[in-house]
């Protein structure tokens, strides 16, 4: 069996401060996979250690059985709206356009079929009557479809989306879940860092509960109890609870 | 009239402006990347820093392009070591050091040659152009725009989203060093026409230019090589016509150029901006009152 992640003896940390602490998963294909926890759990830098983005101190990743570096190709990853600069001189279909670029290779440019895909992705999100906008005059949900868009563009095998849906729009975020979930029905996987837990137990068919170690993996319905749950915002809580007793 | 009568007749004019808007072009080009990626200290910072290469090349008897390369980069990989292992910040990083290589830079010009030769190099003497020192901008021009052709898209998803291209598999920080060695190769093609001191205006003004007036890239980079082309014609020509410093004519140009973006733009403008948010500010009255 060959799972889309598996992830072992994990730890991470920045200048010295433990970030993630022995973490061990495996995911099958084909899976919506949430990744949640509190504030400060380290979800991002889960989702950034996973790709290699940011160093390890130490653990193995295996994407599809292979390492991440030969598989960089097939995984598509929408970066978080506030790490872009929104006045960059790029129109929408060049944005989406950036996703042909992994399987063109250094010296090959996009083509007319390539631009026309492109198109053809920027329509699956709902976005072609904006292509020629510059993406600094969308909304925040307009902004996140086009970069939907581009990772669709790119054919990825694996998905990585890192808080997709932090102040958006309401129709922005169910087009991007109804694609999210066409996607898992395609057998793509599909892993996102989300912080709303009001929805996650709809959105995702696995979760990947974090406070810098792991609390629980596993399907939602087995993931997302109270119990379980309560363990991974325990400190948040019982701040709650002192400050009732001060008040 | 005249200017072009004089061009005919002079081959060191011709020299000067054939170099000039060499510099011009890849100024304008390199520019827009810097800025896109908020390097435009860094600009500065190289550009400072290529003259104790220059001066130790002069010593060794070498060209002095090789000693420039050299310190140039030396500087950028200093700037980016010092800001990543200590609490120091980029901009912090990048004035402590060029600033060291540039005085390091002065002590030894001021040691092996005359203080001409330093005023030179700080301000530039379009018009003392020689034959070998056009080739040298001549080539290095061709390497910058076949190299901007070449990594066109690897430098421009680098610049807009480093996340995606470090994901896919771009070295991004190799792209970094890349970009910083044809900035140092700009710099030193500018010595001559502009100087060390301003050739930082010739990379960020007619590139702030061009950002004020598209929302593409490519029409951007072409419209701030033509700013700097503008610039150099017209700056050569005011300084032979009035007599004064040449790189200081052209800057000038350039400002006058980007002064005139600033204000006309029309969408990033300071003059239509103020008529659209009063055209909103009137609709909204009239709404309320009806």
């Amino acid at each position: 069996m060959t799972y889309a992640m598996s992830v072992q003896n994990l730890f991470v940390s920045y200048h010295g401060n433990e970030a993630l602490r022995n973490i061990n998963f495996n995911i099958e294909k084909g899976n919506l996979v949430g990744i949640i926890g509190p504030n400060g759990a380290g979800k991002s830098t889960l989702l950034k250690s996973l790709l290699e983005l940011i160093p390890k101190d130490q653990g193995t990743v295996v994407v599809f059985g292979k390492s991440i570096n030969e598989m960089r190709k097939k995984i598509a990853y929408v970066p978080q709206r506030s790490d872009m600069d929104w006045t960059f001189p790029i129109s929408v279909i060049d944005t989406v356009l950036l996703g042909t670029y992994p399987s063109l290779g250094v010296f090959r440019r996009p083509k007319k079929k390539h631009r026309e895909w492109s198109y053809h992705c920027l329509e699956k999100v709902g976005m072609e009557k904006f292509s020629q906008r510059q993406i600094g005059e969308l909304s925040g949900g307009q902004q996140q479809r086009v970069f939907l868009a581009r990772a669709l563009a790119q054919k990825a095998d694996l998905f990585c989306l890192d808080e997709p849906f932090v102040g958006i729009d309401i129709t922005s975020e169910e087009t991007i879940v109804r694609i999210l979930k066409e996607l898992r029905d395609e057998g793509k996987s599909v892993f996102v860092v989300h912080h709303d837990l009001s929805k996650a137990n709809t959105y995702f068919d696995e979760l990947i509960l974090l406070n810098k170690e792991l609390i629980d993996v596993g399907p939602v319905s087995e993931v997302f109890r109270p119990e379980i749950m309560m363990k991974a915002y325990e400190s948040q809580l019982t701040f709650m609870k002192q400050n009732e007793v001060t008040v | 009239m005249e200017f072009i009568h004089a061009l005919l007749e002079y081959t060191f004019l011709q020299k000067a402006l054939l170099t000039s808007v060499m510099v011009g072009i890849i100024c304008g080009v390199i520019g827009c990347f810097i800025i896109l990626r908020g390097m435009a200290l860094m600009g500065d910072a190289i550009s400072h820093a290529v003259l104790p290469g220059v001066a130790i090349s002069y010593m060794l008897g070498i060209n002095f392009f090789f000693g420039a390369v050299l310190t140039g980069v030396l500087t950028a990989v200093g700037i980016g070591y010092v800001s990543q292992n200590s609490r120091i910040k980029n901009d912090a990083a990048i004035g402590i050091i060029f600033t060291a290589f540039f005085a390091i830079g002065i002590i030894l010009i001021s040691l092996v040659k005359s203080s001409t030769d330093l005023y030179h190099i700080l301000f530039g003497n379009v018009l003392a152009v020689r034959t070998s020192d056009m080739w040298i901008t001549l080539v290095i021009g061709i390497i910058i725009l076949a190299a901007v052709y070449f990594f066109y898209k690897e430098l421009l998803v680098s610049s807009f989203d480093p996340t995606m291209s470090a994901a896919y598999g771009l070295p991004n920080r190799l792209i970094h060093y890349f970009l910083m060695t044809l900035l140092t190769m700009v710099t030193v093609a500018s010595l001559q026409t502009v100087g060390v001191i301003l050739v930082v205006a010739m990379l960020i003004t007619p590139a702030a230019t061009a950002y004020l007036l598209t929302n593409r890239l490519s029409v951007m980079i072409f419209m701030s090589a033509a700013f700097g082309a503008i610039s150099a014609i017209f700056g050569l020509f005011l300084s032979l016509i009035y007599n004064v410093a040449s790189g200081a004519a052209i800057v000038l140009v350039s400002a006058f150029l980007f002064t005139l973006a600033f204000l006309f733009s029309p969408k990033q403008g300071v003059l239509f901006r103020t008529i659209r948010a009063r055209k909103v500010k009137s609709a909204l009255r009239d709404k309320s009152y009806s």
